[in-house]
């Protein structure tokens, strides 16, 4: 097979799959939120359910479409289409399986492999915050432009924090490619064990930049109506949703990929390079991405938003210093070969 | 607060252990239409007009129910039992209108304790059930009187 057919199934496979997940972490939100309060959440569109992010999608598409007059068409237009873009994009430099040889020739299951994954990672997460602030400012609402105002202040925040502890990371890997960074992890050398301060850091950072419980702040019912997206209605409200899903898949497979070993498993090193070895490291994979999407959704039932100043104060006044303090902390290790 | 209660975390460790123990529990969901909870003993729901062992009606249209009625809810037309329909009413007179209507009844209950021939009760299993029509909350003796005993 040419390498570029190759490349275009495999990136439509995971823009497929980056989309299906994202649907079903919608019905698994419910249905976890239900069970994790007694209840037991959607259960009548087809067998347990299964068929409601379906109807949701379907119910979406048939709502009626508003654009406020006084708003920035375009803009108004593009802000959730912008945040769909940014989300989807991030899945191109994670590798999700080992690389798969068939009849001599060798297919890497990453869309690209660039040798500043981590780079391009925080790029595209960063250009996220214009489609909420784009999406909230062309609203001409002030309720939505305080709300896309507070998004964008916490993602900026958080993400210097969340860069930091990447920092630490590099330094114990001295790469910033993805897939030499999962490389590194074969064994058990995961880099959870190398860096677990970094890890913690790393995490709640995360949670932050997704907009996530306990840092869902852009989209405070009490005080700002919707937050950013309060004006949008039908499948733009859905593609702001939508794309919070994807973020939670993309940033699990972040997860996954830097602290938790990727597609590695012990023995896999034993393994024949071949359709099994791919097949069984995808499925390690994504048995790791869920564990974390089922994190991101247990914790979101746990914890309760906190207070704006007290996210600020915890994104700059303890995270940074921390996550410096864990650079200092990596940099002394490796210095004196501890 | 000491260290421990300061960074937060064995906090947040023992919350998410607590939802994660709900996870397990026994829902409390009852799936309504097909699952009913039974309905408390003292529960006063639709009313019946109830026959006695010989399947006459009870009731004798004296208006007492009407008269103990807060809410105004029932009226009734009173009519003299004739030799040919005697079978079916206890005494010489009968209601031959009895009509509750349902959306001004507060289902106090005043009517089965004013009532002397103990025709009027508010069963404890059954509900008025919704409509969409005005009309079908006012109640005739075609709803509301007990079916024939099948012996």
């Amino acid at each position: 097979m040419n390498e570029w057919v190759f490349k275009i199934i495999f990136i439509s496979i995971i823009f497929g799959l980056s989309l299906f997940i994202a649907m079903y972490s919608t019905y698994a939100e419910r249905k976890l939120a239900a069970f994790l309060q007694d209840r037991l959440g959607p259960n009548r569109a087809g067998p347990f359910g299964l068929l409601q992010p379906l109807a949701d999608g379907v119910k979406l598409f048939f709502k009626e479409e508003f654009i406020p007059k006084a708003s920035d068409r375009w803009l108004f237009i593009m802000g959730p289409g912008l945040f769909m873009i940014t989300a989807l994009m991030t899945s191109a430099v994670i590798p999700f399986a080992p690389d798969l040889v068939l009849n001599g020739q060798t297919y890497s299951m990453q869309a690209a492999d660039l040798n500043v994954g981590i780079l391009y990672i925080f790029g595209v997460v960063s250009l996220g915050v214009y489609g909420v602030l784009v999406g909230g400012w062309a609203s001409n609402n002030k309720f939505s432009l305080l709300g896309a105002i507070r998004a964008a202040s916490q993602n900026i925040s958080y993400e210097l924090a969340m860069g930091l502890s990447i920092v630490a990371l590099v330094m114990v890997t001295s790469t910033l490619s993805l897939r030499d960074i999962v490389d590194q992890q074969h064994g058990w050398h995961w880099n959870i064990i190398y860096q677990p301060f970094g890890f913690l850091i790393f995490i709640i950072c995360a949670f932050a930049e997704t907009n996530r419980a306990p840092f869902d702040l852009p989209e405070c019912e009490t005080e700002l109506v919707g937050g950013y997206h309060t004006e949008f209605s039908s499948m733009k409200l859905g593609f702001y949703l939508f794309a919070e899903y994807i973020n939670v898949f993309v940033s699990s497979a972040v997860l996954a990929t830097l602290y938790f070993g990727g597609y590695q498993f012990p023995f896999i090193s034993d393994m024949e390079p071949g359709m099994a070895k791919t097949i069984l490291g995808a499925c390690v994979m994504f048995g790791k991405i869920f564990f974390f999407i089922f994190l991101f959704i247990w914790i979101r039932w746990t914890l309760p938003r906190f207070r704006y100043d007290q996210l600020m104060n915890l994104g700059w006044k303890v995270l940074i210093p921390l996550s410096v303090l864990n650079i200092l902390l990596t940099g002394a290790f490796i210095l004196f070969k501890i | 607060m000491n260290f421990s209660e300061r960074i937060y975390l064995p906090a947040v460790f023992k919350g998410m252990a607590i939802t994660l123990s709900h996870l397990f529990r026994k829902k409390a969901t009852i799936q309504y239409p097909e699952q009913q909870r039974p309905m408390s003993q003292v529960f006063r729901g639709l009313h019946i007009l109830k026959r006695d062992e010989k399947g006459a009606e009870r009731c004798t249209a004296c208006g007492l129910c009407a008269l103990a009625c807060p809410a105004e809810a029932i009226t009734m037309t009173a009519a003299e039992r004739t030799p040919d329909n005697k079978q079916f009413y206890r005494e010489e007179k009968y209601a031959s209108v009895y009509e509750i209507n349902m959306l001004r009844c507060i289902f106090c209950g005043l009517c089965e304790e004013a009532c002397p021939k103990a025709a009027i009760f508010l069963q404890n299993d059954v509900m008025a059930p919704a409509s969409y029509e005005r009309e079908d909350f006012i109640y005739g003796k075609d709803r509301l009187v007990e079916p024939f005993l099948q012996n």
